[in-house]
């Protein structure tokens, strides 16, 4: 089926992104920042759907707003939230943060202007009824190494976890 | 106005569903069909899971409004609607707000790609299994909020065992999802599919359901998914997130009225979706009864006869019990109503006799009555089975499912790789 109302959709959803993003920097609960987060997430998960990804957003929506966000919530909801209501919110480093904003704001501006020659505008190759087969075949196919690296920095990262978290092994 | 019918009647001829052949009427209808069914379900459910837990423990259950307590539901509904709405002073009033829309939504919004059959499904997605996996496992997000806003005790801790056990039973789900998606593969091309209809379609081409697929690793895979999707929808003998002699209510014990009905709707159409989940994954989807063995037009007439055998029964059942009435005139009402809700199912059975309408519809009676057996063995758990402690629920999680899951999964990939390479 042909998109239809396409930027209307992206602008949408990229305001909803950033409303997100602002609310999960100034909120000062944060199980309020967390479900912030977690509708910028939906969000992202839906353009990627516009970008003919079906595959990506479903694992967004499955690993992050689903499985990460929850353990975030999980360990938000029993700090107590009265105390870190009291803490200070932004810190005052604030020379350091103009330098990286006024970078990221450069890179931004050069990605804007300079957009269509680094990336240029190619027609769709790859139909969107196969994304997930494709995904696969490249995964397991050109990419099988880099794929495999990643599960074992995840493995190495679970060991870590119970190393830590257990005092008699 | 003509172009418009003609819209409205090309889908009617169509085999595709309503998303994938891009028609916006059709697609309103069946989200609205769905919608409908779903509700209807969760409150013939009600009533049901009452009369029959009623039964196995030797009570006669609801038996005052209505013939046979039939109205309990419509009655419970209504008292819902107009008790008194409570927040609790302390709440967290947005996220309060929000949970039990979260719940539904991820509820119901899976329904989209549950496939009643080839062309009853809203729409086909490529993702279709991951999508109803993803969306399901947001609810535990609508679980969690619900437990921290109510800023008590008992809906915290409620809402703790409940995300906890969920997240866990979520892996040995997966994994034994992708043991049923790993024998989609087995075709000439040797590509699997993700779709909800794909899969039952490769079950249809490779002759089997995947439950007796190399046996007896489709059962096993089957077998954790069943146990999971109990864990997974928080009902016994996994209910500790609810356990009434612990944490009065769990996470909902602050909700009351008409929010405290969504948590119920979303549990009940939970149910239904982690079911047919099963049912498409393993049991075949909306494919008959020995589709292969049992072919040729004598036994395709007479499999679609059952649809209407099965609605002519139950009418007939109610026929007989409006016999029974007691004959004292202030049953009068009642003895009517049934006989009338007899008549109307007796009708819907003769409609099912025109070929034209069961060639149409039968698929949709096999899905359904494929998941009213799950929908019975749900309440057959509840009936039947002592609640699990804490600790002994997460040790089966992680510790028998998880590795039978990871087992079946390497066994079902080797398997798999013998028969493509012979």
């Amino acid at each position: 089926m042909t998109p239809v109302a396409t930027p209307f959709f992206f602008y949408l959803l990229s305001a909803i992104m950033l409303a997100g993003g602002i609310l999960v920097i100034t909120r000062k609960n944060a199980v309020h920042s967390a479900l912030a987060l977690i509708v910028t997430l939906l969000a992202q998960a839906a353009i990627y759907l516009m970008l003919y990804a079906p595959f990506v957003a479903g694992v967004q929506i499955i690993l992050y707003a689903g499985g990460i966000m929850v353990l975030f919530l999980f360990v938000i909801m029993l700090v107590n939230i009265d105390r870190t209501m009291k803490e200070r919110q932004f810190n005052s480093q604030w020379i350091i943060g103009l330098i990286a904003a006024t970078a990221l704001g450069g890179l931004f501006i050069a990605v804007y202007t300079k957009g269509p020659n680094i990336f240029p505008a190619q027609p769709l190759t790859i139909a969107e009824a196969d994304n997930t087969q494709r995904i696969a075949s490249l995964l397991y196919g050109q990419y099988m190494f880099s794929f495999e690296i990643a599960s074992l920095l995840l493995l190495v990262a679970i060991i870590g976890a119970v190393v830590m978290a257990k005092k008699r092994i | 106005m003509n172009a418009l019918i003609q819209y409205i009647e090309s889908y009617l001829t169509s085999d595709k569903t309503p998303g994938a052949a891009g028609n916006m009427f059709w697609a309103f209808v069946y989200i609205m069909l769905v919608f409908t069914g779903l509700s209807v379900a969760v409150i013939a459910m009600n009533w049901l899971e009452r009369k029959i837990l009623a039964h196995m423990q030797v009570r006669l259950g609801p038996m005052r409004v209505g013939p046979h307590g039939l109205l309990q539901p419509i009655a419970d509904a209504l008292k819902l609607l107009l008790k008194e709405d409570i927040m609790p002073a302390e709440a967290d009033s947005l996220v309060f707000w929000a949970a039990p829309f979260i719940v539904v939504l991820a509820a119901f919004s899976v329904f989209v790609v549950v496939p009643f059959g080839p062309q009853h499904a809203i729409t086909d997605m490529n993702i279709g299994i991951l999508f109803m996996l993803g969306v399901s496992s947001l609810s535990v997000l609508g679980i969690v909020m619900a437990g921290w806003a109510s800023n008590s005790h008992y809906p915290l801790i409620g809402a703790l065992r409940s995300s906890a056990q969920m997240v866990s039973y979520e892996v040995a789900m997966g994994l034994a999802v992708v043991s049923a998606i790993l024998m989609t593969s087995l075709n000439a091309s040797g590509t699997g599919t993700l779709s909800m209809i794909g899969i039952v379609e490769a079950q249809k081409a490779q002759g089997e359901w995947f439950v007796f697929k190399f046996f007896p690793l489709g059962l096993i895979a089957f077998f954790i998914f069943a146990v999971a999707m109990v864990a997974e929808t928080n009902r016994a003998p996994f209910d500790l997130a609810e356990a009434e002699s612990e944490l009065t209510a769990g996470f909902h014990t602050e909700y009351s009225g008409f929010r405290w009905s969504l948590f119920f709707l979303a549990e009940y159409s939970a149910m239904i979706a982690v079911s047919s989940i099963a049912v498409t994954l393993w049991l075949g989807g909306w494919l008959r009864p020995f589709p292969n063995w049992l072919s040729g037009p004598a036994w395709s007439a007479i499999f679609s006869y059952v649809p209407g055998v099965t609605f002519l029964f139950f009418a007939a059942i109610c026929f007989y019990n409006t016999a029974r009435m007691p004959k004292h005139p202030y049953f009068r009402i009642q003895t009517l109503g049934l006989g009338a809700f007899g008549a109307v199912l007796g009708l819907i059975g003769l409609i099912l006799f025109i070929p034209a309408v069961s060639f149409r519809i039968q698929d949709i009676f096999w899905f359904s009555a494929k998941v009213a057996g799950f929908m019975y063995l749900y309440i057959w758990y509840r009936g039947t089975f002592p609640r699990y402690r804490f600790d002994q629920l997460m040790k089966m999680g992680w510790k028998v499912l998880l590795p039978m899951g990871l087992g079946v999964l390497i066994l079902t990939a080797g398997v798999a790789l013998l028969q493509i390479k012979s």
